[in-house]
């Protein structure tokens, strides 16, 4: 494999076959209408949120850190408002993980691919990046003439122009990344005087190239190619969703408006698309929507918009390609009335489940514990027996107090009778019901020896139980183990 | 490839020329991202098998520009983790033990540290979890020969017990009955005595009166009149519960005719000052330190 391989050979010889398909050009047009507004909103909200979102600070108290969305790695912990979650308290990701699936197959049951055509990162940037090459290169027409024609300096500037933008925006993107793991304004003045730790640059590196690279260059071929979501949702979807379609039942056959009208004078049945390409010129994965439903439709209705204009001025009512389904188009043939059905069991479903993990997870989240203990047995030795006669049992007991303030507990035990607890390193002035302090928002792991006389008549292993009291707040929380008598 | 450009009519696109049973395949060629992408891929492993080790050969391997190899990485990682600690445990070298059992921080150190160091070192004799075994005390409870405090036992793990060093715990438990001191039935009463010294069965019809006298005479020395032991001298304390090779007559009778001399041994010069520290307060905290 030491042969370098010649661009000829990739294109294929006269006689040979290619090895790849050029990724082929696509020109979206500009278009307005309804979708296209939806679209600049949703787009103006998503991007909103990614960018500032790590500015809005959130008072937490003294010490704690005052941004309202921070991941913190360094100290294991998630902040989000006013919750705050610790590590082992990740199956709440997992929960919003479910739920943003359901969500997903809900939205596919309704609209198809409502989340491609409106809210995907992909979706979103791509369509920023088009606004950009269309504001310095001019819309279809003027670029494709420019990139058929030959490349003068004035091109050479638009274009570098473009990348420039593209590559502002990418970096800016990748800057916003990194700020949800810090703190924001901290780690902008360090990222600007150089000081910030090298990770966040990798980081704002590793962004601004994907950013680049998928929403530049990529475009509709990460839709086409990479994303695994429209194969998924290609067998989840069912004849009822809305989805764009031509109205073929309206439109066929299609035929141009000079033509059409001749035909129609001689009395033949024309259809109502006047094949002027519109909805091809506006789609952004270069795909013609009147071959019916396909893969590489992102549902990102332009397409209707174009359309609605060209009725509109031909004076025909709107709608030729529309939120739709094949159902209807069946029905409309055959002379029924059309029928939606957002409520089918599939969707009530999708509803019932999302409904369910939202209730789980809220339920969990207002009952969470802020302080709690867990015990673990000492195995070796399970037990020890002391010169008087007396048994003894060693546990490591680990106190989690989640609040932001360091807080006073006691420590008390319920096990076998006249037992009594002393823990390792605490000097307690109340010796028989040992108290410490607990730091603000940390764990504490102490050694804590249970001693009971011997016993004879009593069972080998008895229950143990540490209950743990807040003496300002009155938070209690316990664990059980087990004492065994050797 | 032989020249054809066959078109299939229906998709309007060209053909591979390839036909089975009638079916013919259309050319469908892969995105040249994808193509470049898998040509990257074979550059990279070459890439690879230059810099890091990657081919076997019959006596090694290719060791690659790099000179990579897990081993060194992981020494490199040791030292570097070495360095990281140096200042804690400096703090450990130079806080006093009881400073250490005070503070939560050097305590959990030393804890830390203690432990593993007594699972390389200790365990072999006292069991991993510290629980001993016949002659090999156990450090979990609070019956100590050489005394429990967090000095005494530092002293103990330093120096050892009979182990040679010029400061170790010296002391015998003498063979009474091999250096003819006394005769099968003295041991058998004096056995029978010091079970009933920490409240166990006597045997049936046995002198008492012998065996307390016995004892007076010959084991007061060291146990005290009472039996309650003596840790200058690492003798045992008879009237506890606890007994490090047994509390069975036969067991006794055993110790007293050939006596127990156990050996610890010196830790010094083996381990650093600020281990053995750690280990003191590690051992200190399984619950039996004075
Ligand atoms: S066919 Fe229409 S809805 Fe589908 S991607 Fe193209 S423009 Fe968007
Ligand atoms: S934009 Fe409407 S009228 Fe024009 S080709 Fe497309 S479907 Fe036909």
């Amino acid at each position: 494999m030491t042969k370098n391989v010649t661009s000829k050979e990739l294109m294929g010889g006269d006689d040979d076959l290619p090895l790849y398909a050029p990724q082929k050009k696509i020109y979206p047009q500009r278009v307005s209408g309804t979708f296209r507004r939806i679209k600049w909103g949703l787009m103006a909200l998503c991007l909103g949120v990614y960018y500032l979102l790590p500015l809005v600070r959130w008072n937490r108290g003294l010490g704690a850190p005052d941004q309202a969305v921070l991941i913190d790695f360094q100290s294991q912990r998630f902040y989000f408002f006013f919750i705050e979650l610790w590590p082992q308290e990740f199956y709440y990701f997992t929960g919003l993980l479910i739920l943003a699936a359901f969500t997903l197959f809900l939205m596919n049951a309704l609209g198809g691919r409502t989340w491609c055509g409106y809210l995907c990162p992909q979706t979103v940037w791509t369509d920023l990046f088009y606004a950009v090459e269309r504001w310095t290169e001019g819309d279809r027409r003027a670029r494709i003439k420019a990139d058929a024609g030959p490349l003068t300096a004035a091109r050479l500037a638009r274009r570098a122009l473009k990348q420039a933008i593209w590559l502002i925006i990418a970096w800016w993107t990748g800057g916003a990344w990194v700020l949800y793991f810090s703190d924001a304004p901290t780690l902008v003045k360090d990222l600007a005087t150089f000081q910030a730790p090298a990770i966040a640059y990798i980081w704002i590196g590793i962004l601004t190239a994907s950013t680049y690279l998928l929403a530049g260059h990529a475009r509709e071929q990460v839709c086409l190619y990479m994303c695994p979501w429209p194969r998924i949702q290609a067998a989840l979807t069912d004849e009822w969703a809305l989805n764009v379609t031509y109205k073929y039942d309206r439109g066929e056959p299609r035929c141009s408006m000079k033509k059409g009208r001749d035909l129609r004078a001689l009395g033949e049945k024309i259809g109502e698309c006047i094949d002027c390409n519109q909805c091809v010129a506006v789609c952004p994965t270069g795909i013609d929507i009147r071959n019916g439903a396909q893969l590489g439709c992102i549902q990102c209705g332009l397409c209707i918009d174009a359309c609605d204009n060209v009725m509109k001025r031909i004076g025909r009512p709107t709608r030729l390609i529309g939120y739709d389904n094949d159902i209807n188009v069946q029905r409309r043939t055959s002379g029924k009335t059309e029928l939606f059905k957002p409520v089918r069991s599939r969707t009530v479903v999708y509803a019932a489940l999302i409904a369910t993990v939202c209730a789980v997870m809220l339920h969990a989240l207002l009952t969470r514990s802020l302080l709690d203990v867990n015990v673990l047995h000492d195995r070796n030795p399970v037990a020890v027996k002391l010169s008087a006669g007396a048994i003894r049992n060693g546990y490591t007991l680990r106190f989690l107090n989640k609040r932001g303030f360091d807080r006073v507990i006691a420590v008390d035990v319920d096990g076998p009778a006249n037992a009594q607890i002393h823990i390792v390193g605490v000097d307690s002035v109340t010796p028989d019901r040992p108290m410490i302090v607990l730091a603000r928002d940390t764990t504490t792991e102490l050694r804590v020896l249970v001693t009971a006389p011997f016993d004879e008549k009593a069972e080998k292993t008895q229950p143990v139980k540490f209950r743990i009291t807040d003496i300002g707040l009155g938070e209690v929380a316990s664990a059980t183990d087990h004492f065994v008598t050797p | 490839m032989s020249q054809h450009n066959d078109t299939d009519h229906i998709t309007g696109r060209s053909t591979t020329g390839h036909e089975w049973d009638g079916i013919k395949e259309l050319n469908t060629p892969l995105p040249r991202w994808w193509v470049l992408t898998f040509y990257a891929t074979i550059i990279w492993a070459f890439g690879y098998w230059v810099v890091y080790p990657a081919w076997p050969l019959v006596s090694g391997y290719t060791a690659g520009v790099l000179h990579y190899t897990n081993r060194a990485a992981v020494t490199a990682n040791l030292a570097q983790l070495e360095a990281l600690r140096g200042e804690r445990m400096k703090a450990l070298g130079t806080a006093s033990l009881a400073d250490i059992e005070k503070d939560p921080a050097l305590l959990a150190l030393a804890r830390a540290r203690g432990k593993t160091v007594f699972g390389d070192n200790c365990a072999p004799c006292h069991g991993s979890g510290a629980a001993g075994a016949k002659g090999y005390p156990n450090l979990n409870d609070d019956d100590w020969l050489w005394g429990g405090t967090l000095d005494q036992i530092m002293q103990t793990i330093q120096f050892g017990a009979r182990s040679g060093h010029a400061k170790a715990h010296e002391g015998q438990m003498l063979a009474f009955g091999k250096d003819g001191v006394l005769k099968s039935d003295e041991i058998v009463a004096v056995a029978n005595y010091v079970r009933s010294l920490s409240g166990l069965s006597t045997r049936k019809g046995y002198d008492a009166a012998k065996g307390e006298k016995i004892f007076a005479d010959n084991c007061v020395a060291c146990h005290g009149e009472s039996g309650k032991g003596n840790q200058e001298l690492g003798a045992a304390n008879l009237t506890d519960k606890i007994w490090l090779y047994g509390s069975d007559e036969a067991t006794l009778i055993e110790t007293i005719s050939n006596g127990r001399a156990g050996v610890m041994p010196a830790w010094e010069g083996r381990l650093d000052p600020s281990t053995i520290k750690a280990m003191a307060v590690y051992v200190h905290s399984l619950g039996g330190g004075k």
